[in-house]
């Protein structure tokens, strides 16, 4: 178990580092740095300010040089300051990243709880009119563009019926329930893509299982169909299903991403995507790389309830994978 | 996976099209998508039919609604709605099919590499593709789309051009889609090395390439063109909602997604250019999708999947 953690957590660490260092040079990459930026807005600074702020900052330096101290700056808990925020970096991201995980949470939530049902129902009615229906609608929901979702989501929702809000988070101070309506859109929109996806895995691998000897024989000793599909089949069902959703947790941020933004709702990906086009690099870097935890994390824990879910594999199996 | 070694003779193909043509589903797709291309195709004949001018901007017609000369009406320029969404559809179905090609081409060379080298270069290669298949990718992307071509080195007569945003998100879209068939083709090449005809080719001494590409590559091309089928789909996806962002193609080029990034403002005002986009954009790409899984079912006949 303690091999698998170390395992894990290092190659975590290794994907972390490289993440940031490519993200560090593609930015160096982008038009403008932050200094000259400050000297198109600011009339009073002189080109020689320009330059000595550069050196002060050390952005004169090579890219290279530039990335070693920014990495010395994290070893000492130093992730740097947003330009547009002039505020610590992980001040802004914190909260941000809560609202973040609560979209996604619930996400997951709803698109797993509807997945299963819809992907059993279809697999024990193979060929039927619900069976087509169900795999129409998993067609419909990974080929929808997912702004666009949103857009006819705001347009109908909002706009025409005015039932919810198009976008926002309500009061800050406003109560958890208060504040649910806001996310009724954001995280509808989120869901039908990866739901869509889960119920054709959670489908295929119902199929294949209840193709297997051992439902055969629950079924002969003469326990029903429910509580052989159930019973039975669905905790083998559900262990490709678990790869599958660990697999899923970058999509789902890159779906959170367009949400946020559709729905002006104040988290991670909205902030990284304002962040790269406000050219607060700081601010993008440590989100994307926060991001990237995030989804990391997730696989993770994905991988803990394979071995929860499949008694036959202990982690010891894990650490050999 | 494995594609049957008769894929290419004449009994196997007409099998795959027995197969295929009872697929409904994707038989209606494959005829969308060709009237789709050829309407995009004929979109400067449209343009004289109809008497309209997708690039002219006429502000004494703005959101005109649809009649015998604007089919679908005019957008907040006062362009022809339907034309522009033919020569945007030129735009983003040739993004989709080159891009999804240059993806598969990277992940047939990764997989080709990692299946049949094995050993530590398999590790590598393929601990990379699950480390960057966990990757938030949406992020990434727009940090490229934003990258200064001029910084990378890239001649400024290509960076300035007017097609710059065009070639741009193909080789970034490109960049990040291989993951896919690079699974795919590893585990067909793990499949195919041990067999006969790859050892006799060996044993008489040809090169590795001629190996990987004359004798294994030929017996993995249906997972490949299956999955390849099915990335064109989401490829026009990451286009679409790029360009939304206003990262992708840049106006005036029309592309499906960048004729959607004013409809949030107009939503109220004029609805209909918030819908056509999508529609079309969601169309193409179900079709790809049933075209895609058609493919699978026809060349693939041990998943007996229904």
């Amino acid at each position: 178990m303690l091999a698998f953690l170390i395992r894990r957590l290092f190659g975590m660490a290794v994907v972390l580092a490289v993440m940031s260092f490519v993200v560090f040079m593609l930015i160096g990459l982008m038009p403008g740095d932050p200094i000259d930026i400050m000297i198109a807005s600011n009339p009073d600074l002189t080109p020689a300010d320009g330059e000595r702020l550069k050196r002060l900052h050390g952005l004169d330096l090579p890219l290279w040089e530039r990335y070693a101290n920014w990495l010395g700056g994290v070893f000492t808990g130093d992730l740097g300051f947003s330009r547009t925020y002039n505020r610590p970096v992980l001040e802004i991201l914190l909260p941000r990243l809560g609202n973040t995980v609560i979209l996604l949470g619930l996400s997951s939530i709803v698109a797993i709880l509807v997945a299963i049902p819809l992907g059993v129902i279809a697999a024990t009615r193979p060929q039927s009119k619900l069976d087509g229906a169900i795999n129409l609608f998993c067609f419909a929901g990974i080929s929808v563009p997912p702004f666009w979702l949103a857009l006819l989501f705001i347009m109908i929702f909002a706009v025409a019926l005015g039932w919810l809000p198009a976008g926002g988070m309500g009061a800050a101070d406003a109560g958890f329930f208060a504040r649910l309506e806001f996310l009724v859109l954001p995280v509808v929109t989120l869901t039908i893509a990866s739901l869509a996806g889960y119920t054709r895995f959670a489908r295929a691998a119902m199929i294949e299982v209840l193709r297997q000897d051992y439902i055969r024989t629950a079924r002969a000793k003469g326990l029903g169909p429910r509580r052989t599909v159930f019973g039975h089949g669905l905790r083998n069902a559900m262990l490709p299903l678990t790869t599958i959703i660990a697999l899923d947790f970058g999509t789902l941020f890159s779906g959170a991403l367009i949400t946020e933004t559709m729905f002006g709702y104040l988290g991670m990906g909205k902030l990284i995507y304002d962040s790269i086009l406000g050219n607060d690099f700081n601010l993008a870097l440590v989100g994307l790389l926060l991001a990237t935890l995030v989804v990391l994390i997730g696989n993770f824990l994905a991988d803990i309830a394979y071995a929860a879910l499949d008694p036959r594999i202990s982690f010891r199996a894990l650490e050999a994978a | 996976m494995a594609a049957d070694t008769q894929g290419g003779t004449s009994a196997g193909r007409s099998m795959f099209w027995q197969r295929f043509r009872r697929n409904r589903p994707a038989m209606l797709s494959a005829a969308a998508l060709v009237l789709i291309a050829l309407a995009a195709l004929l979109a400067p004949a449209f343009e004289a039919v109809l008497g309209v001018d997708a690039t002219r901007v006429d502000l004494f017609n703005q959101y005109a609604a649809p009649d015998g000369s604007h089919w679908l009406g005019t957008d907040e320029a006062g362009r022809d709605v339907l034309v522009r969404l033919l020569y945007g559809g030129r735009i983003s179905l040739l993004v989709g099919l080159v891009a999804a090609l240059g993806a598969a081409t990277i992940g047939t060379a990764v997989g080709l590499l990692a299946g049949y080298y094995g050993g530590r270069l398999d590790t590598l290669l393929m601990r990379s593709t699950d480390g960057f298949i966990a990757l938030p990718l949406l992020p990434l992307l727009i940090i490229l789309a934003a990258v200064d071509l001029a910084k990378v080195g890239v001649p400024p007569d290509i960076a300035n051009s007017e097609l710059a945003s065009l070639y741009r998100i193909i080789f970034i879209i490109a960049l990040v889609g291989w993951t896919t068939v690079a699974r795919l083709v590893r585990a067909g090449t793990l499949s195919v090395r041990t067999r006969e005809f790859v050892r006799a080719a060996e044993a008489m001494g040809a090169r590795p390439a001629t190996i990987m590409l004359r004798h294994i590559l030929p017996n993995i091309v249906s997972p490949i063109i299956v999955a390849t089928t099915l990335s064109i789909g989401t490829v026009i996806l990451l286009e679409s909602v790029l360009s939304f962002l206003g990262l992708g193609i840049q106006p005036p080029i029309p592309s499906w997604g960048n004729m959607l990034t004013n409809a949030q403002e107009l939503a109220t005002r004029a609805p209909a250019l918030a819908v056509w986009p999508g529609v079309v954009i969601f169309v193409t790409v179900m079709a790809f999708n049933f075209l895609g899984d058609g493919l699978q079912d026809a060349l693939d006949p041990r998943a007996t999947r229904r």
